[in-house]
């Protein structure tokens, strides 16, 4: 368990640190990649809580397809590429404000609910049975997911084609 | 609890990226911290429970990672054709429906 404490640790150190780059960068692709960081260290939490599978997708989905499309977002919109000021909005103190309201919030009300909750100690989720929850139980609800998927890729096409 | 506290966290970050930035990508940037917070959530209070209860949580952070591209993919192509019909992203200039 220790070494579970050590792991989360540093992981959440480096995610915090990045997530708080993300939103403050001064340069466009600067925060892409520490988004890259944010998201492999979700990545590790997975791991942490015995979901490998689901970390194997993550990297997967999130590193390997939605980064890149971010950065092919950032290219085709002529971004500025170097250090710019003008990516923030005159609102960045009310949103410091509502941020940090938000957060005490919710510590306050996770330490009342879950203060004492202790992760137990659970083996590894195989990823057969994760394979056979998807497939038998939450089968529909899987389809349905696909046609969305198929029809946001449709909608994307239809919407950004020159005609 | 460390495990929702973090994704708290997160999830306060990209509200803060969603209020603050005025760069459309950078907005999306933040919606996708947003929806990783909901996917250590699942996992975290699945695992909490016990192992029937950890799959099925897996299972709907499945579903989220793949609405969360399906999001990508449109929020881009909207991005785009604000680009090429203003030849700028910026937010605070999108205000047609502004009375």
């Amino acid at each position: 368990m220790l070494g579970q404490q050590i792991a989360f640790g540093i992981l959440a150190l480096v995610m915090g640190v990045s997530a708080l780059r993300v939103v403050t960068a001064k340069n466009v692709v600067h925060a892409a990649l520490y988004l890259v960081l944010v998201l492999s260290g979700v990545a590790g939490i997975f791991i942490l809580l015995a979901a490998e599978f689901l970390a194997i997708v993550q990297i997967l989905v999130y590193i390997g397809a939605i980064v890149v499309l971010f950065l092919f977002g950032i290219m085709l919109t002529r971004a500025p590429i170097g250090r710019s000021n003008e990516l923030d909005n005159d609102q960045r103190w009310a949103g410091v404000l509502v941020g940090l309201g938000l957060f005490g919030l919710l510590a306050a009300i996770l330490y009342n609910g879950f203060g004492r909750t202790k992760l137990p100690e659970s083996e590894v989720a195989r990823s057969g049975d994760v394979g056979l929850a998807i497939f038998q139980t939450y089968v529909i609800p899987f389809e349905v997911i696909s046609v969305l998927l198929l029809a946001a890729l449709v909608g994307a096409v239809v919407i950004a084609r020159r005609d | 609890m460390q495990f929702l506290l973090l994704a708290a966290f997160l999830f306060c970050v990209g509200v803060y990226g969603v209020l603050a930035r005025k760069n459309a990508v950078l907005v999306l940037m933040s919606i996708e911290l947003i929806l990783n917070s909901v996917n250590i959530n699942l996992v975290a209070l699945g695992a909490y429970r016990g192992y029937e209860e950890a799959i099925i949580g897996q299972v709907f952070a499945l579903f989220t990672i793949a609405v969360a591209a399906a999001e990508v993919g449109i929020g881009l192509a909207i991005v785009l054709l604000i680009y090429r019909n203003r030849a700028d992203i910026d937010l605070t200039q999108v205000d047609l429906m502004k009375g």
